[in-house]
């Protein structure tokens, strides 16, 4: 009989039968290991979940009271005899490539990751091992990102050209990951930065971890609009075109995703400005950061898996298509809206609904705010 | 050039009208007057020469960008646009070049006697001394696929406020067939438009459609308050033909369609009529095959249109013949600024006059005393081979594009059908890598036959709801097109319909497009193609 491999691919996520554990399970488990806390990774309903230290607070309040151990990259723990650690993607703050070593197999699950320091979540590092688990979102040669200065740059003026201009300035990106990647990149001497309820919450819970962020503040009912025009509003996708945006009009809205790599993308969205940044490796990111493992095989999850999956069969790899729950085979999401951004705040307001109170979640976010 | 990329990435940015004309503004302002007009060329739909095909622009694109073509084609179907997906792909350069526009297309221009070689030496040198943003619209340039994401109006009011010119003269100015090589900018802007081009026709005069769907018919009570008093108004047929300007200045004669394409030689017929006319006429109408002095339909005309060269047959087959509606210039005159009436009363004495009355016909005027009458005369359309009625303000000037309030269309209801989804295709421009291109089917028996092709239709939530079911419900992929699992049925509706030898069912539909998705119907009770054919008439 051919040996079992160490990680196989079941309806309810990647599972090791030898420690008996899931990693990112969509449906309810025993033992989760977690890459990161976003909704399509972290499912609510497992006995035991298992994290990195920056993900504990963020995880607690997406997912309300679980039973959770976090520990610190480069630490193993030891689970039936399989040694599980964890080293960074560099995706959003907490992120972790997982990776699972049994008799001297070792594996690694990349979660979502990107290859450039982004200068808060800590920078992704190549693990070696046998077999790689990877994304591939943006893994089409057409995706190539600039270097985020350039962006932030680009950024920052369209912020003062607003305030020149008279226009409130509202930026849309996720709550976790885009929002803090973006606010530590402003240029605090245009103005001051106002956040989301959805946004902040996110931040408050990084900031109980430890993580320094700058300053914001929220943006409530009592919030004087003329002062928040002058500065930077922060919001989540789902925000887009709700009356507590309307409130701030005039204003120039600006949305960052690698999605806004293509017009015809970006015209869809029909934002004023839209800024190609991204928490996922672009094509090039992808290949080096697979090349980096040494991997005898790697197996595709979600994003382009088909297109992906040949090319690196054709330049020499040995790599498989596998279907998760994570995307479907085109690098976009389970859910009718066309973005992993969006899904992401989609399934965080279904979270939201879960565990916070009413008037908290996105689909609500006028009730609570100006 | 970075003036022009700029300006692409400017209009871009923004979704606001006004912005949009301030970029426009800035533009004209900052680029030699020779690039203004080879902007207004490509932004009013004049396309550029294209000396190199397509596909050996494809194929050194792929050279120059170093991957497999399969994985070119791939990024091509994810973009929706091959410009773009060329630009995108190739290595990044911060080059950037300093020639102008007009020096770009010029070189474009004189490559049309070079060897292969000669072509592509070039080609690969101007792709590697561009920067990637230049590099897009050149090659828009290039393949000549040259759509924008803004209207020919906000160019025009641009320019408007430039020059301090109206916009109705500025429209009619960049009309017809001038060459940006030889059309002078100051002649464009210069306050009396002496020299004007005989062959220049004007703007076309649109009808705005009166809106109702199957459900909801509009009430003799509706148009009464909307429309008003019926004694103000001149009704008559809609015909479904080519819209054509036809003028006849200095001895020469023009056919215009509305496309704006000089299309003088496609319809021999009318020369002689049209020479038959006095100096300084410009008729609007509508051009339509006929037999035995009735209109023939639609598609009659269409298989026409496709020839390059028109035999003796056809011209038996399909005659053509003019319904004039308009009359805008007599006697070398403009006379868009007297009344419907009055540019009537001119049209029926022109049409008196002429020795070809079977080639010059004139529209003739419904008569009808209510509003509630006219639309049981409406009813009577498909035997007229018309497509419903319109409504002209007898008090209305002739004006410049779609304008609401004097000209009314008002048509019949579509035909229509429900039909299942069964294959679907990805979308160009905005709608690049999503599901939106669909064929449809009815039930042959068992089996469902695919009909019809639509593309519109549908709300953008509806499109990314579909798209996702695609997704997950595909059994085949053939290239770019996915065959569906057969569930989803839709509305669509048509124009008209008749036999086809091309096509599998058998017919052949006009205008198809999609009415609305029918999540409340199973994919059982969608119609069948005996129910098509009963609509043949047969």
């Amino acid at each position: 009989m051919p040996k079992k491999p160490l990680l196989e691919f079941t309806d309810k996520g990647i599972y090791c039968a030898a420690g008996n554990f899931y990693i990112d399970p969509w449906k309810p488990v025993d033992y989760a290991v977690i890459t990161h806390a976003h909704a399509d990774h972290a499912y609510f309903g497992h006995k035991c979940y298992l994290a990195h230290n920056l993900s504990r607070e963020v995880l607690l309040y997406r997912l309300g009271e679980i039973q959770l151990q976090t520990i610190p990259y480069g630490k193993t723990v030891n689970k039936d005899g399989v040694e599980i650690s964890l080293y960074p993607a560099g995706h959003v703050i907490g992120s972790a490539q997982v990776r699972i070593a049994y008799k001297g197999e070792v594996w690694v699950v990349s979660g979502d990751y990107k290859t450039e320091d982004d200068g808060i979540s800590t920078p992704f590092e190549p693990v070696r091992c046998h077999h790689f688990i990877s994304e591939c979102t943006f893994g089409m040669p057409v995706y190539k990102w600039k270097p985020q200065v350039q962006i932030f740059n680009d950024v920052n003026n369209w912020w003062r050209g607003n305030v020149e201009h008279g226009l409130a300035t509202v930026i849309v990106g996720y709550s976790l990951g885009k929002a803090q990647r973006v606010l530590q990149n402003l240029d605090l001497s245009i103005g001051k930065v106002y956040t989301h309820g959805v946004i902040e919450n996110t931040n408050e819970a990084l900031r109980r971890n430890g993580v320094i962020l700058k300053p914001t503040e929220r943006i409530i009912f009592e919030s004087a609009k003329e002062e928040v025009r002058k500065g930077i509003i922060i919001a989540p996708p789902s925000s887009v075109g709700t009356p507590w945006m309307r409130k701030f009009q005039p204003y120039s809205f600006g949305y960052c995703s690698g999605w806004m790599a293509i017009r015809g993308a970006k015209r869809r969205r029909a934002a004023d400005r839209g800024f190609v940044l991204s928490d996922h490796a672009d094509w090039d990111g992808l290949l080096s950061a697979i090349d980096a493992t040494g991997c005898e095989s790697v197996y595709l999850t979600h994003g382009y898996t088909a297109p992906f999956t040949r090319y690196l069969n054709e330049i020499g790899f040995d790599a498989h298509e596998v279907h998760t729950l994570y995307g479907d085979d085109e690098g976009e999401d389970a859910s009718p809206q066309p973005s992993p951004e969006e899904r992401e705040s989609r399934e965080n307001n279904e979270i939201a609904n879960q565990v916070l109170s009413i008037g908290e979640d996105l689909g609500e976010a006028g009730k609570d705010a100006i | 050039m970075r003036a022009f990329a700029q300006l692409f990435l400017s209009l871009d940015e923004t979704n606001k009208t006004n912005e949009k004309v301030r970029v426009l503004k800035d533009y004209f302002e900052s680029v030699p007057d020779t690039d203004k007009m080879h902007m207004l060329a490509l932004f009013s739909g004049r396309k550029p020469k294209r000396p190199i095909n397509s596909t050996l622009i494809r194929t050194w694109a792929v050279e120059a960008s170093h991957i497999p073509a399969w994985l070119f084609e791939e990024s091509y179907h994810v973009v929706g646009d091959l410009a773009e997906t060329m630009a995108l792909l190739m290595p990044e350069n911060t080059g950037g070049s300093n020639k102008t526009l007009t020096e770009w297309i010029a070189e474009i221009n004189g490559l049309g006697d070079k060897t292969e070689e000669q072509k592509k030496d070039w080609l690969l040198n101007s792709w590697a001394e561009l920067d990637s943003s230049e590099r897009f619209v050149f090659n828009k340039l290039l393949t000549g696929s040259f759509r924008v994401g803004v209207s020919q109006n906000l160019v025009i009011k641009a320019l408007s406020e430039i020059s301090g010119l109206d916009a109705p003269t500025l429209t009619h100015r960049i009309m017809g067939s001038w060459q940006p090589e030889t059309y002078q900018y100051a002649e464009l802007i210069q306050q009396q438009g002496a020299a004007d081009d005989v062959s220049r026709p004007y703007p076309f005069f649109l009808a705005y459609p009166i809106q109702e769907t199957s459900e909801k018919q509009k009430t003799a009570e509706e148009l009464k308050t909307s429309l008003g008093d019926e004694a103000a108004w001149q009704a008559e047929w809609k015909w479904d033909g080519i819209r054509s300007q036809l003028i006849k200045r200095d001895g020469k004669i023009f056919i215009w369609s509305r496309g704006e394409d000089l299309s003088t030689d496609k319809f021999p017929e009318l020369h002689p009529f049209l020479h038959a006319l006095p100096d300084g006429t410009v008729i609007d109408g509508e051009l339509l095959s006929f037999t035995n002095g009735l209109p023939m339909p639609f598609n009659v005309l269409q298989t026409r249109i496709g020839r390059k060269n028109l035999n003796r047959k056809i011209l038996e087959e399909s005659p053509v013949a003019v319904i004039a509606y308009d009359c805008i210039e007599y006697g070398g005159e403009d006379i868009r600024s007297k009344t419907q009436s009055e540019r009537r009363l001119i049209l029926e004495k022109l049409q008196a006059a002429t020795p070809y009355p079977e080639i010059f016909r004139i529209s003739a005027l419904i008569p009808f005393n209510t509003w509630d009458e006219l639309g049981k005369i409406r009813e009577r359309s498909r035997e007229m081979i018309a497509e419903g009625i319109m409504l002209k303000r007898k008090s209305a000037t002739y004006q410049v594009g779609r304008k609401r309030g004097d000209w009314w269309k008002w048509k019949i209801d579509p035909l229509s059908v429900d039909a299942v989804m069964i294959y679907a295709q990805k979308g160009h421009g905005r709608r690049a890598d999503l599901y939106t291109d669909y064929t449809f089917a009815v039930w042959d028996g068992d089996k469902l036959v695919p009909f019809a092709k639509a593309y519109s239709g549908l709300t953008d939530a509806e499109i990314n709801k579909v798209d996702y079911f695609i997704k997950r419900n595909t059994l085949e992929k053939f290239g770019p097109v996915r065959t569906v699992k057969p569930e989803l049925v839709f509305e669509i509706g048509f124009e008209g319909i008749n036999k086809s030898t091309r096509h599998k069912s058998g017919i052949a539909l006009r205008f198809p497009r999609i009415l609305r998705w029918r999540q409340d119907k199973p994919k059982e009770e969608a119609d069948t193609i005996e129910s098509l054919r009963a609509l043949l008439g047969e």
